[in-house]
């Protein structure tokens, strides 16, 4: 099956990208360079596609009740106009996927998920959905994110709506380049931001007028740096069905105390008898990136984990990386081995996010 | 980007460059260094290891993503490019020159003739 392309491809194409397949879709993985791409959205603004996310809308009056039920944050603590981070979990733990989803009202949750887990999902939703509906509007949306210190000069340079309210974690509906768009101040680079819905046939225009305020655009694989020098788990790397989210360090979007949720009581029983391993940030001693799949190892050459993901930190060029590891490995200061091509490379277990802003 | 006359190729986007002292110079080409993008750590073999032809002998690796390096043809490494330890990226810079990876004493001289020249690599890339 060929890959899917967004309504932005031509774009990425003229700017001459080069493309990856990611998720099912053919996507750029970088324009000039991941080190000047990473570097703009640090100093500047870069601007992603990231059209590839799917959105579910799920309608209906007890829409957020529905919604809270499947995941495993609670939407109570949170207004109308406000976005939450979240797990969706499996009976046993396991994470189906993490989100954003973002609550527009008691009668209206919209659901942002990971591109490769958009049929994943839609079928877990709608068939664990209690008292709401669920509709995939994934093929109705285009998504833009521009992120860094610049995002907000220059996307309020082509909106007339006010960003200055727009905290983060917090959305509104408004024109953007001449084009309804949902306005969200989210993303996934550790910068401050925005996410901007909108339909396909305008994403286009907009990314044009961003370009024009100067924003760069960026690739997955500067996406990548960014987010792993914060710790955002990517999905399918750091977190999937196998693992919960109290082991990757995702206890804060965890409310045991709320209403049942699926996955509840397995996460309340983790939690008591202990979590038996902790993604945890580490830095390479030496000169050798480490990458997703190597095994972590004891002094013994035991294998006791296994490195999710790896990159040269294009910020504090050092090699970082996260890794589960057993439980009383996981502090900061403790070393541990990673084989790389039969070799063992000793690592420091670091705090995160790696980046302090 | 046409590919330099005068040197040989391989269809996996090594580069070998006959010396006067009868050893041959191997390097990646630009089509190769521009496809990884920057790179950040190379690991080379010893000197005085000997390769047979098509031998993973090392690897570069960019932000993203770790490639093999393979032998062009059998031979003994009798010089590594030490610099590219320190600083990977003379291979973005110059993959033809500084940006060089080994020198070989080859097994049988005459294999450096087996390896494509400039056109059947542009052809090559061409196809790909």
């Amino acid at each position: 099956m060929s890959d899917r392309r967004t309504p932005l491809y031509e774009k990425h194409r003229e700017a001459g990208a080069r493309f990856v397949s990611f998720g099912g879709w053919e996507m750029p993985v970088q324009y000039v360079g991941i080190q000047q791409e990473h570097d703009a959205v640090r100093q500047r603004a870069g601007l992603f596609d990231v059209s590839h996310m799917g959105e579910v809308d799920v309608r209906g009056p007890g829409a957020i009740a529905a919604v809270n039920r499947l995941i495993t944050n609670d939407l109570e603590t949170i207004a109308d106009g406000q976005a939450l981070y979240t797990a969706m979990c499996r009976p046993d733990g396991g994470i189906v996927d993490d989100l954003i989803v973002y609550r527009f009202g008691r009668d209206r949750v919209f659901i942002c998920v990971n591109a490769a887990n958009r049929e994943k999902d839609f079928a877990w939703i709608t068939g664990h959905l209690e008292g709401a509906e669920a509709h995939d509007r994934s093929d109705d949306y285009a998504q833009i994110a521009i992120q860094g210190p610049a995002a907000a000069a220059m996307l309020q340079a082509i909106t007339s709506v006010d960003l200055g309210p727009i905290g983060r974690m917090r959305f509104v509906e408004g024109d953007v380049a001449g084009s309804r768009a949902i306005i969200a101040r989210t993303g996934y680079t550790g910068e401050d931001g925005f996410e901007l819905y909108v339909a396909p046939h305008a994403a286009p225009t907009i990314w044009d007028a961003l370009v024009a305020q100067g924003a760069q655009p960026c690739g997955l694989g500067a996406r990548d740096t960014l987010r792993l020098e914060f710790k955002l788990a990517l999905y399918g790397n750091d977190i999937d069905d196998g693992t919960t989210p109290l082991e990757a360090g995702l206890g804060w979007v965890v409310k045991l105390d709320k209403p049942d949720f699926i996955g509840k009581s397995a996460l309340v029983e983790q939690k008591a008898k202990g979590v038996p391993r902790r993604l945890v940030g580490f830095r390479m001693d030496g000169k050798v990136p480490a990458r997703h799949g190597y095994p972590v190892v004891d002094e013994g050459g035991a294998v006791i984990g296994q490195v999710t993901s790896g990159t040269r930190s294009p910020s504090l060029g050092t090699n970082i990386g996260l890794a589960y590891v057993p439980t009383g490995k996981h502090q900061s200061g403790t070393k541990i081995g990673i084989e790389i091509r039969g070799r063992v490379e000793t690592a420091t277990v670091v705090p995160t996010p790696f980046l302090k802003k | 980007m046409k590919a330099p006359a005068g040197l040989h190729y391989t269809r996996s986007h090594e580069w070998v460059r006959r010396e006067d002292d009868g050893t041959v110079t191997v390097g990646i080409t630009e089509h190769a260094q521009d496809a990884l993008g920057e790179l950040v750590y190379v690991e080379l073999p010893a000197v005085g290891r000997a390769l047979a032809a098509g031998e993973t002998f090392g690897v570069v690796e960019s932000v993203k993503a770790v490639s093999d390096v393979y032998a062009p043809i059998a031979g003994e490494v009798t010089a590594i490019n030490d610099a590219l330890s320190s600083a990977p990226e003379a291979i973005n810079r110059d993959p033809y020159g500084g940006g060089w990876i080994l020198r070989l004493r080859p097994a049988n001289p005459a294999d450096v003739d087996g390896l494509l020249d400039e056109a059947g690599y542009d052809e090559v890339l061409a196809n790909a």
